[in-house]
């Protein structure tokens, strides 16, 4: 009786049973908490020494260096591979989609692994570019070669849909009246799905900042060099944990821009 | 109606599930942990109690703790040992935390005497091991390094552990003690991490202890080096307040700082405390 009582006046409220509410409430608390829980532990007092230490300094300029790097590598090499596999049809298309969507669910140490294997010394590639002598391992490329591996998906995905959620209709009405494919695409493709574009940039520079077991794996940690901001996180945490928790406030902080960024793009886009 | 007791069944079950599947790895949880000591053998306690104890050890004591851990289960029927391989210093924050363990075994005294200003040994940490660092290149040592100044030559890629866990802060007092200043490609997080590095040739040398170069030996070439005793790692071991197996816990420690301790420790490559 209280049951359908509730019920009703959870429809008249939101078309929602009254039972979905509590579960709701808790999951909403099991991922804010924790947030919470950063911003308590932070020595507010210590706060601006900690997070411009020389360490920090460093982590966070690395981190912005490499992560707008990586994305750079991803807009160059993602954007054509989504608007093949968007908008070709040949035989293995399907496999290509679910291959380079692989480092989306791939944990990343094994990305960083797989890494090591392709570009280390003895690598499949690594041997051939010693000859070059470029050497990866240990190196910043080493860090943003991680950072594109495991961001790249994220470009793919969001662009790809939002070029199959466009349709081909007016790129087909462009070229009928004399476009040439590439004019078709700046002009006409492009400019569409930019809302798509932007949001899945944004997604790629947060992924890319937020690295870490792919680099600790394959680039090392090194100041300056390749201690991105999580890595330092990570080691401030074995010797001074208020540093790792201002440290991990500003990733909080970068995190929620990002969500903040995307969504709002989504809502007024598509 | 049926439907959404079906829905409240699942919710039920799964927040069961995940309860259970978090208290199985809490040692309080087994039911079955009582230990029946007989008013008449106090000491011996050890032989008629039963269940898991937990033991927090350093990473570098995995192989040895590991093989321990066999022998104390078949000296002690009923008992199951389980480990939690780790950094010492995260072990020590963890155990801060209310991680549920019995013994902690710590790479170096620092972290050890973070757990006992907490007030949570229930005894006092005895020494049972040390280790040194020893240098290791990939196999037959390709940059063909004799000697500690030799890591600082410009052409090889050196990697040790960061100062901040105590392979590194060992690292830094040879380097004090020796006046040689190392540049190395990276400071690694922990020990493990520095040897894989070599291990897979992306390194040409890297400092880790000396049981870790035994641990590997063929996938790695040891080069000693005289300047090593400079920094000599004392490992402790304290049975903790917080023990489920307060017993076992005492039994324990004082088992692997014992004889049979010492002979596997030995073999490893351990120094004698």
């Amino acid at each position: 009786m209280l049951r359908s009582g509730q019920q009703r006046s959870a429809q008249q409220r939101a078309g929602l049973p009254g039972w979905a509410f509590a579960p709701a409430a808790l999951g909403a608390a099991f991922v804010v908490l924790p947030l919470v829980a950063v911003v308590v532990k932070v020595d507010w007092a210590a706060f601006p020494a900690l997070v411009t230490s020389d360490a920090s300094l460093a982590a966070l300029r690395l981190s912005l260096v490499t992560a707008s790097c990586s994305t750079a590598v991803c807009l160059l090499l993602g954007v054509p591979l989504a608007l093949v596999l968007a908008r070709c049809s040949f035989p293995g298309l399907r496999l290509l989609r679910s291959l380079v969507l692989v480092p989306l669910v791939l944990p990343p140490v094994v990305g960083g692994i797989a890494l090591l294997y392709t570009f280390g010394r003895q690598g499949l590639l690594g041997s051939s570019l010693e000859v070059l002598g470029l050497r990866i391992a240990f190196s910043t490329a080493a860090v943003v070669i991680a950072q594109a591996f495991v961001a790249m998906p994220f470009l793919v995905l969001s662009l790809e849909g939002a070029l199959r959620g466009r349709g081909t209709r007016y790129e087909q009405v462009a070229a009928t009246l004399g476009a040439s494919p590439s004019i078709v695409l700046r002009r006409v493709t492009l400019p569409l799905v930019l809302p798509g574009l932007a949001s899945g940039t944004v997604l790629a520079f947060a992924r890319s900042l937020g690295e870490f077991g792919a680099t600790l794996t394959f680039a090392g940690s090194l100041q300056g060099v390749t201690r991105t901001l999580p890595l330092e996180v990570y080691l401030q945490r074995e010797s001074d944990a208020r540093g790792a928790v201002a440290l991990s406030l500003v990733l909080v902080v970068v995190a929620v821009v990002v969500i903040v960024v995307t969504r709002g793009r989504r809502t007024e886009g598509v | 109606m049926r439907r959404l007791r079906l829905v409240a069944l699942a919710v039920a079950g799964t927040a069961a599930l995940l309860l259970s599947g978090c208290a199985s790895s809490t040692p309080t949880g087994t039911a079955s942990s009582t230990t029946t000591t007989p008013a008449g053998s106090p000491s011996s306690s050890s032989l008629v109690s039963t269940g898991t104890l937990t033991v927090f050890a350093a990473a570098s004591l995995k192989s040895t703790f590991t093989t321990l851990g066999e022998q104390f289960e078949k000296a002690h029927a009923g008992v199951d040992v389980t480990f939690s391989f780790a950094g010492s210093s995260d072990l020590a924050t963890q155990i801060q935390n209310g991680a549920p363990a019995d013994v902690f075994a710590s790479a170096d005294q620092a972290n050890m005497t973070k757990v006992v200003d907490a007030g949570l040994t229930a005894a006092a940490p005895v020494p049972f091991a040390t280790n040194v660092l020893t240098i290791v290149t990939p196999p037959g040592n390709p940059k063909g390094v004799a000697t500690f100044a030799d890591l600082a030559e410009s052409g090889t890629a050196l990697v040790v552990c960061a100062p901040q866990v105590p392979c590194g802060a060992a690292t830094e007092r040879v380097e004090k003690a020796t006046g040689v200043t190392l540049t190395p490609v990276s400071e690694e997080s922990s020990v493990t991490d520095v040897l894989t590095k070599v291990e897979s040739g992306e390194a040409d040398a890297g400092l880790v202890y000396v049981t870790d170069a035994r641990g590997a030996a063929g996938k790695v070439t040891e080069v000693t080096f005289p300047e090593s005793s400079g920094a000599v790692n004392t490992y402790p071991i304290a049975p903790l307040s917080g023990a489920a197996q307060p017993e076992l816990a005492k039994d324990f420690a004082a088992y692997v700082a014992g004889p049979d301790g010492r002979a596997v420790l030995q073999a490893a490559g351990f120094g004698a405390p």
